[in-house]
This record gives C-alpha cells, structure tokens and sequence, in this order.
C-alpha cells in the first residue's frame, strides 16, 4: 500500500462528464477488444444492401420509378440503427447481470455515468454504422443528389434516430438483464417493424390500412425525410405523415428520447431496490 | 466529522419486493470500531449480502439506521461511497477488458489520473500476483484470479472501509492465503475490513470480533475464543479398534481433559470424545497415554464444532437451508479432522 495519494479519505469528485467520458471509453475499449465480433456486426448494414439491393431488388420496382438501390440505401440507414437496439440493450444487460455495476454504484461517481457513457459509446458505434452504410452505398451507385448540407441534415436525422434506439435498447437491457432475451425481444420486434414500412416497399403498393401503419411507423418518417434530403427515388406518398415526413423524422425520435431514456434512468436507480 | 464508530447500524430491516415472505434482514446491528476486522459468520440465506449491500449504499433498507465513518448511508450516500471499498460474492470486474485495463478504469474513476491510475494498477496487479496475466481479458481468468482482480479493484484506492462479502469461498488454497494476507496488511495501515464468511476458521483467523447472524438477526456477537467458549470449544476424539477398550480411553480421555472433562462414549461408533481447553497439549498428552496403555487407535484428532452445531447451538434451531448447511459442514469437518 504505498503512497498517501491513494488512501481514500476525502472524496474527490471528477463530475458527471469525466465520469461518463471514462465509461464512453470502457465501451470502445469492449469494442476493440473484440474486433471479429465488432467486424461482424459492421457487415450487417453491407448484407441488407446486397440481400436487399441484389436478390430481392430485382423483383422490385420503386413507386414513380427510378432504381431501387437508390430507393434502398436510405432504408438501409435507419434499419441498421434499428438493429442498434439489440447491441446497446444486450451490453447493458452484461453490465447489470453481473456484479460490475455493483462496483460502479458503490463508488464515488456520478450515477449518471454508466448510462451516459453508453449512450455517448453507442452513438460513436452509430456514427461507424452510418459510415459503412454511406460507403456500401456509393460502392452499389446510390448518392446524394441535392448538396451536401441537406447530406448532413438526413444523417444528423440517422443519428436521431439511433439515439432514441440507443435508450430504447438501454431500457429493455436493464429491464430484463439477460442478453440472449434482449435479442429474443429485438429481432421479432425490428422484423415486423422494417416490413410494415418503407424501408423496401412504397407504403402506397401495400393494403388500405397496412399503408397507413406504415406510413405513421417513425421509420418511415426518417427513411421518407432521408429520400427527400438525400433526392433519392420513391419519396412519393399523399398523407399528412409523408408530407410532414421531415417534422416526424424530428419529433419521433425527440418523443421517444424523452420517453425511454428517464424509464431507463428509473430502471437503473431501481436496481437498488 | 468525527465518528466513534467506523460502522454503526441499528434496527436494520430489509424485505425483498418480489417475496412476501420473512425479512431478509429483521433488526440487523452491529458496530464496529475504526482499524479492526469484524467478521459476519452466516450460513447461506442469513442475510450477509444483504447486510453488505444495505451498508454499502446498494441496497434500500426499509428501517433502521446505518453510519459509515459517521456519515448517514441513506441520507449521505456520496460521503459514504467515497470511503468504502466492496468486493462482493461475485466478482465485480469488467470481464470483457484485461486485468490491467480494469484496474486503470478504476483508478481513473477515482480520480488518480492517467499516469498514477497505470502505475497503481501495475502495483497491484503485481501485489496480487497478476502481472503475468495483466494483459489477458479477465473474462478468461480462472476463479481465484477472478476473485484476486476484484479484491484489487476495491484497493485502488486504500478505502477507510472495506466490506468483503465471502471473498474466499470457492478459491484453492493458495489464492485463499493471497486474500488472506491483502486483507491482513490492509488493516495495518488502518483499514477497517467486515467480512461475511461461512466458515469458523476464516472469522477465526482474521477477524477481531465476529457476529454471528441468523435469519437477518444478530444472534450472538463477540470475539472468537468467547464464542468458541459458547460453542464448547474444542474436543479431542479417539476412535478404536475394540470396543472393549473404551471404558479405558474414556478415563484416559477424563485425566488428559482435567477437572470437569466429562467424556461421551459412542459404543456403535467405537468413539470416545472430550472437551478441552487447550487442544494441543491435551491431543499430546492423550497420545502418549493411549501408547502407554497399549489401545489400538483407528482414528485420533481434534474436532471444532461445526457451523451447524455452533447454530443448534445459539439459536436453538438447525440451520435452514439444509443442503447448504450441509455443505458449510463438511467444510468445517474438513479442517476439524486435523490434528
Ligand atoms: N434479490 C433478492 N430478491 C428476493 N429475495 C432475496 C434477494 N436476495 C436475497 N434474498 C433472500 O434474502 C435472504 C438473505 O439472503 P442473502 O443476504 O443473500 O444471504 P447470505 O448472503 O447470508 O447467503 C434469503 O432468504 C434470500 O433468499
Ligand atoms: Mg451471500
């Protein structure tokens, strides 16, 4: 036991950024740990281009025409933050599941930390995610037609979107507190969710009401607001949803966040309990 | 703030949401002056993680007081965190970073800085003989490394207060000196140290005082040797081939024991058994006797009460999780066989 520097007498508090910045840095660190699991999860978002863009693709046609790998790529965006829930929520679970939070709790930082630290590591995952799908697009020929402010527009709009996941994905990690769960609730949950909307299909060639589910699912909204920003092909749709496409594309995620993300907090304290 | 007490708790009451049946904790209290270690001694389902969790700010109690260093742990928890160190029941560590990277992470939260956060997690890891595995995830440690990484987590930062939660139970015989001896140079430099344990001997070898709990009560509080004087102490037990010999060992057993031995004979068991005071000397003198008188011995030693009968004991009633009190038995029976 060296050194008067260690022993613990006086308290000194690092405040709540510094905490969640070390807990930010944690995160990656898992992520660099595991680089085969990190390079799989990356390729997800090129599976979705290629399944999607190639072998269904080809019996697709893109409502008001033009090429359906054009029509694809935005969907692409927002389902791959989708598929985002499974992976925050299930490393919240490891955490909860076995006892390193217990440390966090019993030390003198803010409580805030682990939660934000995830949330701020997640976004960071997200901004990869968004990468390798702008990457996989360009290489199949979708692009940006309408100047690259609107460009950042929608991704910031992708990045909103995977922020309201992240504390979505946090709140059932810590809700349920066992991995494989997590991920027995995520994928019967993001399938449906992508099918009945736009992300492969016009919401105007499904049935009467199946159109207007899809129209109102806050993936629509994104991927609709993305296609326009982007000018991409099959904007296309005629209720007030798809003509407010880029408010929702805002409100959503916002009402989401600020849903999930003090459930999450609550559920976090309640740990104690 | 001054504080006579490094922990003070009262009155302590603690039932589980999910369970409507008994409290886990019921009037839970115990103090315990600064620099010594105080043993909580428990079989399994008495409350002691509870307890530990309560004291240590992880757990809501439901009524009752508690102190740490003279800070109220419901209403000032920040002043109590920034004091205690806990390594609980199950290793605390991120299992998916290596031993190294754990220690600086912590070190960091701490508030060392960077460099002082590397350099004191290189002193531990050296310290708990880890610095061959320091780079390795923890997640692929074995059990004892585990439970060592952990023990060097909470000493980061030399804490006022360390709460150690059954940190042996379950490591060889090596690792289990290792923690031993942390804890040991840890309360020389004036860390106060309360420690669940399931075994008599650890509470025996560590601790200065020790609290027997039961059912989330306090049942019986004191040193070791004013326990063990409750419990009966020692015995000596001779196990012979013939069972004609018995009267024999049991006079020879009444002498070795001095005034008042009563010896109990076990004719199916061909056993004869006495309490002594100082076993050593009475497991020599009887030794010698048995050699001079010419008995065949099958089995000779000293047995300590077990956990099970130190309950039957003090409380009345046998332990209530059998197949664990079972377990903590033949622990126990294990290291009373030993002469
Ligand atoms: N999270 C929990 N929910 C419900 N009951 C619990 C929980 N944790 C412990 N208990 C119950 O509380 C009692 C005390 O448990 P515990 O404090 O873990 O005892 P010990 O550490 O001495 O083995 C036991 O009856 C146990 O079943
Ligand atoms: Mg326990």
């Amino acid at each position: 036991m060296s050194a008067d520097t260690v022993r613990g007498a006086a308290p000194r508090r690092r405040g709540p950024v510094a905490d969640g910045l070390t807990m930010t840095r944690r995160h990656m660190a898992h992520l660099a740990r595991t680089p085969e699991e990190a390079a799989l999860y990356f390729a997800l978002p090129i599976m979705f281009v290629l399944v999607f863009g190639y072998v269904f693709g080809s019996g697709m046609s893109v409502a008001g025409g033009g090429n359906y790998r054009e029509f694809l790529v935005p969907g692409v965006f927002a389902m791959t933050m989708l598929y985002g829930m499974g992976s925050s929520g299930s490393a919240i679970a490891v955490d909860a599941r076995r006892g390193v939070v217990d440390r966090f709790r019993s030390m003198p930082i803010a409580r805030s930390a682990l939660l934000t630290g995830r949330c701020t590591a997640d976004m960071l995952r997200g901004v990869i995610e968004l990468l390798v799908v702008l990457m996989c697009g360009l290489l199949v020929g979708w692009t940006w037609h309408r100047g690259i402010g609107r460009m950042l527009l929608a991704l910031l709009l992708v990045l909103a979107l995977r922020l309201a996941i992240t504390w979505i994905g946090i709140y059932l990690g810590l809700l349920v507190r066992n991995e494989d769960a997590v991920g027995g609730i995520v994928f019967p949950l993001a399938f449906p969710l992508t099918a009945v909307s736009n992300v492969f299909t016009s919401p105007e060639l499904m049935p009467g009401w199946l159109g207007t589910v899809s129209e109102w699912n806050p993936l629509s909204a994104t991927v609709t607001a993305l296609r326009d920003l982007f000018g991409n092909p099959g904007v296309g749709g005629s209720g007030w949803a798809s003509d407010n496409a880029l408010l929702l594309a805002i409100l959503w995620p916002a009402v989401l966040t600020a849903i999930f993300a003090p459930l999450a907090v609550r559920r976090y304290k309640a740990l104690g309990r | 703030m001054a504080a006579d007490h490094a922990i003070a708790a009262e009155g302590l009451r603690k039932r589980y949401g999910d369970t409507g049946g008994r409290a886990a904790l019921d009037g839970f209290g115990m103090t315990v002056p600064f620099g010594t270690v105080h043993g909580l001694l428990g079989p399994n389902g008495a409350g002691k993680t509870t307890a530990v969790r309560a004291l240590a700010t992880l757990l809501r109690y439901d009524a009752g007081h508690a102190e740490i260093c003279g800070f109220d742990v419901a209403r000032q928890p920040g002043e109590v965190r920034a004091r205690i160190g806990l390594t609980g029941q199950y290793a605390a560590v991120d299992e998916q970073l290596s031993g190294r990277q754990n220690l600086v992470m912590f070190g960091t939260l701490y508030g060392l800085g960077r460099r002082r956060a590397r350099q004191r997690a290189d002193e531990l890891l050296a310290q708990f003989g880890l610095t061959d595995a320091a780079g390795r995830g923890a997640g692929k440690y074995s059990g004892g490394m585990r439970r060592r990484l952990d023990l060097a987590a909470s000493l980061v930062r030399v804490p006022r207060v360390l709460f150690l939660d059954e940190p042996t139970t379950g490591l060889d015989p090596r690792s289990r000196n290792q923690v031993w001896d942390a804890v040991r140079s840890l309360v020389a430099t004036g860390t106060t140290v309360l420690l669940t344990t399931q075994y008599l001997e650890e509470a025996d070898q560590l601790a200065d005082r020790i609290s027997v709990i039961d059912a989330g009560r306090v049942v019986a509080e004191g040193t070791a040797d004013e326990l063990k004087a409750r419990l009966g102490g020692a015995r000596v037990e001779v196990v012979v081939r013939d069972a004609a010999d018995l009267p024999r060992v049991a006079d020879l057993l009444a002498r070795a024991a001095g005034p008042g031995g009563r010896p109990e004979v076990d004719r199916d068991a061909r056993r004869a058994s006495v309490p002594v005071a100082d076993h050593v000397a009475a497991l020599t003198e009887v030794v010698r006797a048995l050699h001079d008188a010419g008995v065949t011995v099958e089995d000779i030693g000293t047995r300590r009460p077990t956990l099970d009968e130190a309950f039957l004991h003090l409380t009345g009633h046998r332990t209530q999780e059998r197949t664990d009190a079972a377990g903590d038995g033949a622990v126990l029976a294990g290291k009373g066989r030993a002469a």
